[in-house]
């Protein structure tokens, strides 16, 4: 131990402090960074999930029920679902880790303990936690597409816009499932979550089949849910035949979106982790 | 004062707060949960270059008073602040210049030494160039050289308790708070993670420590604040404290058939402190026990004072 304290006084020289600023991306950044760090201990099994659960909707809704269908909305089914997978890919990929993760992190591995002892904020927690699912979103969401081109979709120029759309829905959905992961208080709601948010948001959003064969006022709530707005944005990018004024709204609706669950996240989980 | 976000204010001194400041002043804070109030107008005065021992059973309120000092909780009253920075207004200001070292292990367990200690690099800001230099003096100080890729599962309980010790200190902070560090470990364990809260004290950090080991806090704190029902009873040196309240000796008796009373009582009409546990009664300052009362007392068992007579003679409540 005399060494040890030897050792010590020969280190001992003034530490090299960073000023923090009120919302800095250095923190947002080192959030990112831990992320990728445990990243690179999981990918295999992340990439598995985020390949195989894709391709085998593609698969079998597309052959099977494309067998069925022929031809929907003026897209081939497999074209049309292709694109719709996309988007719901995403939204799995970033809406359930963030609800899931964020819950176990602050509730059992009291991660956020650690972090907010560090010079980082909640608002900026929450922005590296969903900067990240964006980012893992962003790459994993084109895997559907790539899938879909190896069964024939022919996708046009536009499809290079695809992981940015991913990105931005990705970031948008995965706000939304920190929220919730913050207003929830126990494992068992999450079924409430996945029963009674998750699956109507995913099949009222032109994913499998054109919300306009809905009634009207399904119509009505499916222009509120955030994943027809991201659906709609990929399908247009893939296969043009979309008008700037339509690509703005659906832009802005995720936008709007975003800002409202960044609002909400953060506050939200204030009051979580701060007494 | 009414509850504000913490870290949303700048800071009152550009020049990163006041440098003639104490590490720590905390002046009337209230803390309640609901009708329970966990820190009761606490007053606390922690000058830099200290160990300071927040010593106090179960339920005093030292974990809330650690959390109101980290911002993850917002005292009710009072005024709280940390290296010249107030708390929680310029709470990640503070937080820049000082480690936390919480009660609870949340290391990432899948990952290595290495990267467990890489994350906070980034999160505590130490420029790219001096990162790996960090890194290798955690390890070193944690003495866990050549474990660096060893996952954080496959580590002992100390060496975990360890890391978790030097994670908080990569951007080498001028103060460390450390929240009931060594709970839960085995005495061995302890007094080996008492080398790592040494050396802190050799490179000149301030450190607050709070403990419910006596021998801990008699060991490693320059002074030592008792804690109890929120608020702090007394202060000093463990030496001058116990000096004060409980001499250089305890004479423990045990009479029999319910004498503990009488014999209690006998003392005390002599003015010397006593503590009873069971039927058992502890003088205090026994050294000051005249000849003409010894004759009367039965034959004692004879040890040193310790800090838990201290506290035990000041609050009534025991440790558990």
């Amino acid at each position: 131990m005399a060494d040890l304290m030897n050792q010590n006084r020969r280190d001992a020289r003034p530490a090299e402090h960073t000023r923090p600023g009120r919302f800095e991306p250095g923190a947002v950044l080192g959030v990112v960074a831990r992320e990728w760090i445990l990243y690179t201990q999981s990918w295999r099994s992340t990439t598995f999930a985020a390949v195989v659960e894709p391709t085998l909707y593609l698969l079998c809704f597309g052959f099977g029920m494309g067998a069925l269908v022929g031809t929907l909305a003026g897209y081939s089914y497999i074209d049309f679902l292709g694109t719709g997978i996309v988007a719901v890919s995403v939204m799995f990929q970033s809406m359930m880790p963030a609800v899931i993760n964020t819950f176990i992190k602050r509730r059992f591995l009291h991660t956020y303990e650690g972090i907010l002892a560090a010079p980082v904020d909640v608002r900026e927690v929450v922005t590296g936690e969903a900067l990240w699912l964006a980012l893992r979103s962003g790459v994993y969401g084109c895997v559907p597409l790539l899938v879909a081109i190896a069964f024939g979709l022919r996708p046009g120029p536009g499809a290079l816009l695809v992981p940015f759309i991913a990105f931005l829905a990705g970031f948008a959905f995965a706000l939304f499932g920190i929220w919730i992961s913050a207003v929830i208080s126990s494992v068992r709601s999450m079924d409430y979550v996945f029963s009674g948010l998750f699956t109507p948001l995913f099949l009222v959003a032109g994913t499998f089949f054109p919300v306009t064969e809905l009634p009207s006022w399904v119509q009505l709530l499916a222009s509120a849910n955030p994943l027809y707005h991201a659906v709609e944005l990929v399908r247009g990018a893939v296969f043009g035949g979309i008008g700037a004024g339509r690509v703005l709204a659906h832009v802005g609706v995720l936008l709007a979106f975003t800002a409202l669950m960044w609002f909400l996240a953060s506050h939200r989980m204030r009051r979580r982790v701060v007494s | 004062m009414t509850a504000s976000k913490p870290g949303l204010r700048p800071p009152a001194a550009e020049s990163g707060g006041d440098p003639v400041a104490p590490a720590l002043l905390l002046r009337g804070v209230v803390k309640r949960f609901g009708p329970f109030t966990a820190v009761d107008g606490l007053d606390l005065e922690v000058p830099r270059g200290i160990v300071l021992g927040l010593l106090g059973p179960n339920g005093a309120g030292k974990s809330t008073t650690m959390r109101m000092l980290t911002a993850q909780s917002v005292a009710d009253e009072g005024e709280i602040s940390i290296l010249g920075h107030r708390i929680p207004e310029e709470s990640k200001w503070a937080r820049a210049r000082m480690g936390v070292v919480p009660q609870h292990d949340n290391l990432d367990e899948e990952l290595t030494v290495e990267q467990n200690l890489r994350m906070f690099t980034f999160l505590y800001r130490v420029p790219r160039r001096l990162r790996g230099e960090a890194i290798a003096r955690a390890l070193r100080l944690a003495q866990l050289e050549g474990r660096g890729d060893s996952l954080v599962e496959d580590l002992s309980g100390g060496m975990r308790r360890r890391l978790l010790i030097v994670r908080a200190l990569m951007h080498r902070p001028e103060l460390v708070l450390m929240d009931e560090p060594t709970v839960g470990l085995d005495p061995q364990v302890r007094q080996d993670l008492w080398g790592v809260i040494d050396a802190l004290r050799q490179e000149g950090a301030t450190v607050l420590m709070s403990t419910h080991y006596i021998e801990e806090a008699e060991r490693l704190s320059d002074e030592v604040a008792l804690m109890a029902a929120g608020k702090v009873v007394e202060r000093g040196t463990p030496a001058d404290l116990v000096a004060k309240y409980a001499g250089r000796n305890v004479e423990e008796y045990t009479p029999g058939d319910g004498g503990a009373d009488a014999l209690e009582q006998l003392v005390r009409n002599h003015g010397l402190p006593t503590r009873r546990t069971g039927t058992t009664v502890s003088v205090l300052r026994a050294e000051e026990i005249p000849e003409s009362l010894r004759s009367r007392l039965p034959v004692p068992q004879r040890r040193d004072s310790t800090l838990e007579d201290v506290f035990v003679t000041l609050t009534g409540e025991s440790f558990d």
